[in-house]
């Protein structure tokens, strides 16, 4: 297919890998940010085509996995009032609250449906005027302004019975929490679809603030290992800067329509996430004017959140401070089948990639 | 989550499209795309046309890539 498999060619890769070989001088470590990456990074083995002084760990940007359990609690407590039809990407359907999830709802008769897309959502809503029709809204800036077409649409449509339950967020304040947690690294692998729409100058403060080098990335092992390279230059000559290897999508001010839509719609507001905690203006609530679609505005909910499984370390693994193998529960109580924290659930999680890709390797 | 495949636009109605990822077809919002057309190749995510694909620079990085071929 056009724009993937000149990316994956084999003398190409090799070539790459050389370079990177020839230009690994000391020992690095860079984060992958993105979900996506992590996934990509072991779907094409990447770290066994890297020499042993440079580490890849990955972050904290798989927006299911960092989807707080209260947030799946409320979709949960919603789920169970009859006049309530749940519209979900499928990812979030098996991630674990306090006692259940989504899925585990369905099959006890809740009504819960997958969608593809935010439009879907308020096709449903249109289709059943009776219902209110909630989409647990979640993913960061790549996926909020899909949603934020949908509110407009729904606004303009006058749909009164469409809600979002909000849990958008946004990336770089998660970065510089990570950055702040002290966690060792020399550069970020940043996520090339947030900075479709965002821009690559959202991470300018990263190499100005903290004399970190970024490489906004993309999808395919050649852009991997050409961003690796580029991040490996970056270290060895000491100048962090934020350099655009996915230039056939990135530029440096984004999609202009996108950002419009998104901050018609949104605005920052302070967000609970999984392994980090509160983290200021990292999250995405609906404007004065578009709350009438916020379902915890229309039916408030009062609910009790229970404490996660003590022993999974989900949050350190999201924070790059601990590895999958170093889970007690990883592999042996903690199964794709049957997940005890968020990271195993997603096929973007690093425990599900780690378990799919890496474990028989080992 | 953030998985964003690139696409071609086949046909245009309103501001939906058809899109094929190679062959299999899907629809596309292109509310976030100026001046889509039939051809363009564009990306995928969550139902929604993000991005159009530049194939100049798509060409450039290439070439890059040809030019690290060749000196190894």
């Amino acid at each position: 297919m056009k724009y993937i498999d000149e990316y994956r060619d084999k003398k190409l890769i090799s070539a790459l890998t050389g370079q990177i070989r020839k230009s690994a001088l000391g020992d690095y470590t860079f984060m992958e940010v993105c979900g996506g990456h992590t996934a990509a990074i072991h779907r094409f083995g990447i770290h066994s085509l890297l020499p042993e002084n440079i580490k890849l760990i990955s972050g904290p940007g798989c927006p299911v996995c960092v989807s707080g359990t209260d947030f799946i609690d409320k979709a949960i407590a919603y789920s169970q009032m009859d006049y309530v039809i749940i519209t979900s990407f499928g990812d979030l359907l098996r991630i674990p609250g306090s006692s259940a999830s989504l899925e585990k709802m369905k099959a006890a008769g809740a009504d819960v449906r997958i969608v593809l897309s935010a439009l879907e959502a308020l096709d449903i809503a249109q289709d059943n005027p009776s219902k209110k029709v909630v989409f647990p809204a979640i993913g960061f800036e790549t996926t909020a302004p899909g949603t934020a077409v949908t509110v407009i649409q729904a606004s303009k449509s006058k749909t009164e019975n469409f809600f979002l339950l909000c849990g958008h967020k946004v990336m770089p304040p998660a970065m510089e929490a990570i950055i702040k947690e002290g966690v060792r690294l020399d550069g970020f692998i940043c996520p090339g679809h947030v900075a479709a729409i965002t821009g690559s100058a959202i991470f300018d403060f990263i190499p100005e603030k903290y004399n970190l080098g970024c490489v906004v990335t993309g999808f395919e092992p050649a852009d991997l290992l050409q961003s690796i390279l580029m991040l490996i230059r970056q270290v060895n000559s000491r100048t962090p800067a934020v350099e655009i290897q996915y230039n056939r999508v990135v530029t440096e001010g984004g999609n202009k329509l996108a950002q419009k839509s998104l901050y018609e719609v949104f605005e920052p507001c302070d967000m609970q996430w999984r392994g980090l905690g509160l983290i200021p203006l990292s999250g995405l609530a609906l404007k004065k004017e578009f709350r009438m679609f916020d379902i915890e505005k229309s039916i408030p909910l009062n609910i009790e959140v229970l404490q996660e499984n003590e022993q999974c370390i989900c949050g350190e693994i999201l924070r790059g401070i601990k590895r999958p193998p170093d889970c007690q529960l990883f592999a042996n109580l903690c199964l794709p089948e049957n997940p005890v924290g968020a990271c195993m659930v997603s096929p973007e999680g690093s425990c599900n990639t780690y378990y799919k890709y890496r474990l028989a390797n080992e | 989550m953030c998985l964003s495949i690139p696409v071609k636009i086949v046909s245009i109605e309103g501001t939906m499209a058809e899109v094929s990822a190679g062959g299999t077809l899907f629809r596309a919002g292109l509310h976030m795309i100026e001046d889509a057309k039939i051809g363009d190749y564009v990306l995928l995510h969550a139902g929604f046309a993000i991005q159009k694909i530049s194939e100049k620079e798509a060409e450039e990085t290439i070439r890059l890539f040809d030019e690290l071929n060749e000196s190894v």
